[in-house]
């Protein structure tokens, strides 16, 4: 059987799991039933993709008799389908698995069960899609899945506000894109990928298109202002479809851009990279910046997820950039360097959401004001937890590190560009990117400082309890993951290589040949990296300090006060919170960016109330981009609304007005 | 001879258009029915006159069921409901008759203008019928925003489904399936719109339909 047709019975399997969801959903053995069935077709799934890939098979495409009569469904897998579906399906299988025992806290498994594999189903249709209706199809089909899981807590008024705003946005995405393609097929009527990858639809229509497509696929993938939804979206829903959310969804957010851009438009100036770059060093340093400023550990989260998207369009915006300019490596390398953060932000997000997933069922508290101490109670949990962060704040010989540096390595080949704009925009973009990579730095800390260092600030946090077993192998297997992708990550560029193949014409050179496993993106002399050495000498200067303090130190068991910077008293309130590790930062970058707002009410000598501090926080976005929006529509709508109560008679007017004028049009056109 | 043809088809498409125009004129209700009722008798001339010119026998049909339903059966019925409701004296408009009749006059340019080009490869028989009767379906509609009682609102819808019958019987080889539907669909509208003055009658004691808009809370405002 060919790959292709492998892949749909997987996702033919992910509806069934869904079905079987809807059905089972009250009875108790349904949940790791569905659970179990979709860990087993995403592990199927994977197997499929890494086929692909390492196989080097030709890209198989099939037309399904379903769909539009007379046009059906195509569906064809090439490396950079396999690519996506690997994320999606490791994704998968990893919140399957942990879903397994996670699971049995929904309140009410039949609003999760069927939509969690409609939702799976949907994702990989996406990534296989090879005509624009299926595509619409299926990410609509995707779109109303996730927003099913995100309003699952129906009865928090805040998920269904969040689950409002996110349909807003879904559906304005999905109409950008619809515009696109039908700029992109002009009058023709044949909406194949293959199709329009030859059709040629004109200057103007190609570039209106591709701009169409940045705002529809960057809304999907959390570009800035269009992320709004994001960091209210991916915590309502339960932690399993957050770390999906977060991991996946917004990875195919990105496929869709590629395809699009890169694959079936195909032909742009390199202006379009520098609004894509300038856009994504915005996102990356605005989304850290935020997401420094959080107290909810999973909106902290989100808000990172915002980050790393703006880290991978900076990326994409330089492949672009180089490919217009006909520089095929160095195109090459920029493309590699955002596919491989696109696996890496997969599996090191989706391990913090289940890490964060751990917290709230051990504890009740997603609040980081409440937790702490949590190394203690829920040690397994805090391991895995801290590789997850030391990945995403890039440290070697972690994953994170790798791919943010292949992103350095292309924008030093800037100067290349023959633009002038882009040589002075480009470096400027790798500013941002250093400062968000610091911020991501900080951002971690404090997340897991709050989370699991320190006094426990809640009684909550001082009964917690360590998660089941399904869960900590989840964890444990993305943590691997994240290192086996750090330390070897020749295998991984290896495996990029028809991909970028594909999408830029070359590839980097082979890495996994190299001596000693290092990586040479470009030349010996310029740059080089190996994860191996990084590692073995930290595990190896690690164990040596660690014997020779054993060994030199004294034995004897000293107690001293913990936490006590000044402070002997007991009130876990005196340690120092979130939001005073974020203060500096906020004071230094935040104020203006996003009019933080700090007032304190202190009590005069002799009164007997406490003293208030209150922070208010506004997300630009929102004041300037929704904001005038929102009032603008409103402001049309009040007008409008004077409609609703005219006579037959001028309903009738009306319409014979608009008759006649366009009429008229018509006539006066020829 | 296919000039006099010719001719007589144009003849009997124009006087559809010119009862139009005097039906926009008319002031008293019964008048207004008379000019229908006279409408609908040239029309099913002008259909039968085609179906002589295409030599399409079904066409006779249409021109019979024309002639019977809206020559004689409706404007028998909307006769007595007008002598019923005793409106038959009411003069209503929203606009004067001169500048309604300016403004038909300009729609009539506009269809000619607007057809002419676009069927002139098509036989020239289509192309007359096909502005004389988009300037019927105009006026009709002219005629039912400028009008405020339900009765006169009906017939103006009524003459633009004449409209509609007179082009579907000027392009060749137009199912008779089709006009059977349009036929029916007028007769069911007027039943419709017969009940419905009824209620609002009953209701009002009125069928000025400025009434209505009182009751739904609005103000009361003249174009």
């Amino acid at each position: 059987m060919p790959e292709v047709a492998v892949a749909l019975w997987c996702i033919a399997g992910f509806l069934g799991a869904g079905v079987v969801g809807a059905v089972l959903g009250n009875r108790p053995f349904a949940t790791p039933l569905v659970y179990g069935a979709c860990l087993a077709i995403a592990l199927l799934g994977v197997l499929v993709a890494l086929g692909v890939l390492f196989g080097g098979a030709p890209a198989t495409a099939v037309v399904l008799p379903v769909g539009l009569p007379g046009i059906g469904a195509h569906v064809r897998l090439d490396p950079l389908a396999a690519f996506f579906m690997l994320v999606v399906d490791l994704g998968a299988a990893a919140a399957s698995l942990y879903a397994i025992g996670y699971g049995r806290h929904a309140a009410e498994p039949r609003r999760v069960l069927p939509f969690y594999g409609a939702f799976l189903a949907g994702m990989n249709l996406v990534v296989l899609a090879a005509d624009a209706f299926t595509f619409l199809l299926s990410w609509e089909f995707m779109s109303l899945a996730s927003w099913a899981l995100v309003v699952s807590d129906h009865r928090s008024s805040a998920s269904l506000r969040a689950g409002y705003v996110y349909l807003l946005m879904a559906g304005f995405g999905t109409f950008c894109l619809l515009l696109a393609f039908g700029l992109l097929a002009g009058t023709s009527g044949d909406f194949t990928f293959a199709h329009l990858r030859t059709a040629g639809a004109g200057e103007t229509a190609t570039a209106l298109a591709t701009m169409l497509v940045i705002v529809g696929t960057g809304s999907k993938a959390g570009l800035m202002p269009l992320h709004v939804w994001l960091p209210l979206a991916h915590p309502a829903a339960p932690s399993h479809v957050s770390a999906l959310l977060s991991g996946v969804m917004t990875k195919v957010g990105i496929y869709a851009f590629i395809r699009l851009v890169f694959d079936v438009i195909g032909d742009f100036s390199p202006w379009v990279g520098l609004v894509v770059v300038m856009s994504g060093g915005g996102t990356a340093v605005l989304g850290v910046l935020y997401a420094v400023m959080q107290r909810d550990l999973k909106r902290l989260l989100a808000y990172s997820t915002v980050e790393n998207v703006g880290i991978v369009f900076i990326g994409l915006g330089l492949a672009l950039a180089f490919r217009a300019n006909g520089q095929g490596p160095a195109a090459a390398l920029a493309m590699t360097a955002a596919l491989f953060h696109v696996l890496n932000h997969a599996a090191f997000k989706s391990l913090l959401f289940f890490g964060a997933g751990a917290v709230l069922a051990g504890s009740g508290e997603r609040d980081m004001e409440k937790l702490g101490g949590l190394v203690h109670r829920m040690p397994q949990t805090a391991v895995v937890f801290l590789l997850g962060c030391m990945s995403i704040a890039a440290l070697p010989p972690l994953n994170g590190f790798v791919s943010e540096w292949l992103t350095f390595q292309a924008i030093l080949l800037s100067p290349q560009l023959p633009q002038w704009g882009l040589k002075f925009a480009v470096p400027a973009v790798g500013a941002l990117l250093a400062l968000a990579a610091a911020l991501a730095g900080a951002c971690f800390v404090k997340a897991f400082g709050v989370v699991f260092l320190g006094r426990p600030r809640s009684p909550a946090a001082a009964t917690a309890h360590e998660i089941d077993a399904f869960g900590l192998t989840a964890m444990l297997t993305l943590a691997w993951i994240c290192l086996a992708a750090g330390t070897l990550p020749g295998f991984v560029i290896d495996a990029l290589a028809p991909v970028t193949r594909d999408l830029t014409g070359s590839a980097l050179p082979a890495q996994a040949s190299l001596p000693w496993l290092s990586i040479v993106p470009i030349a010996e002399s310029r740059s080089s990296y190996n994860g191996l050495v990084v590692f073995f000498f930290l595990v190896a200067s690690g164990s040596f300090t660690a014997i020779a303090v054993h060994r030199v130190a004294s034995r004897r068991t000293r107690r001293a006060p913990a936490w006590d910077c000044g402070y002997p008293l007991d009130s876990p309130l005196t340690q120092y919170s979130g939001a005073s590790f974020a203060m500096p930062i906020r004071r230094v970058f935040a104020t203006v960016t996003f009019g933080v707002h700090e007032t304190v009410d202190m009590p005069r000598p002799g009164e007997m109330r406490p003293a208030r501090f209150r922070l208010r926080v506004r997300d630009p976005a929102w004041r300037f981009f929704y904001g005038p929006l929102a009032r603008g529509v409103e402001r049309a709508a009040r007008r409008l609304n004077r409609l609703q109560f005219l006579t037959i008679r001028r309903y009738l007017a009306l319409v014979f007005a608009a008759l006649v004028v366009l009429m008229l049009v018509v006539a006066a056109w020829r | 001879m296919s000039t006099l043809w010719f001719d007589i088809a144009h003849l009997f498409a124009g006087g559809v258009l010119v009862l139009s125009l005097a039906l926009l004129y008319q002031d008293r209700i019964t008048a207004v029915i008379n000019v229908f009722a006279l409408q609908a008798v040239v029309l099913s001339l002008s259909v039968a006159w085609q179906s002589v010119v295409q030599g399409a026998p079904h066409l006779v049909a249409t021109a019979v069921i024309a002639l019977v339903a809206k020559g004689l059966i409706i404007p028998t019925a909307l006769h007595r409901i007008v002598r019923k409701l005793d409106v038959h004296r009411e003069v209503e408009r929203a606009i004067g008759g001169g500048p309604t009749m300016l403004a038909g006059l300009g729609l009539v340019a506009l269809s000619i203008l607007l057809v002419e080009p676009v069927v002139d490869t098509a036989d020239p028989v289509a192309r007359e019928d096909f502005a004389f009767a988009l300037a019927v379906v105009l006026l009709g509609l002219l005629m039912m925003i400028t009008r405020r009682n339900a009765v006169t609102q009906v017939v103006g819808f009524m003459s633009l489904e004449n409209g509609l019958v007179l082009a579907a019987t000027g392009a060749k080889g137009m199912p008779l399936v089709v006009e059977v539907s349009v036929a029916f669909s007028v007769l069911i509208a007027f039943i419709v719109f017969g009940v419905f003055v009824f209620r609002i009658r009953e209701r009002f004691d009125t069928v000025d339909v400025n009434v209505l808009e009182r009751f739904r809370g609005e103000r009361r405002e003249h174009l």
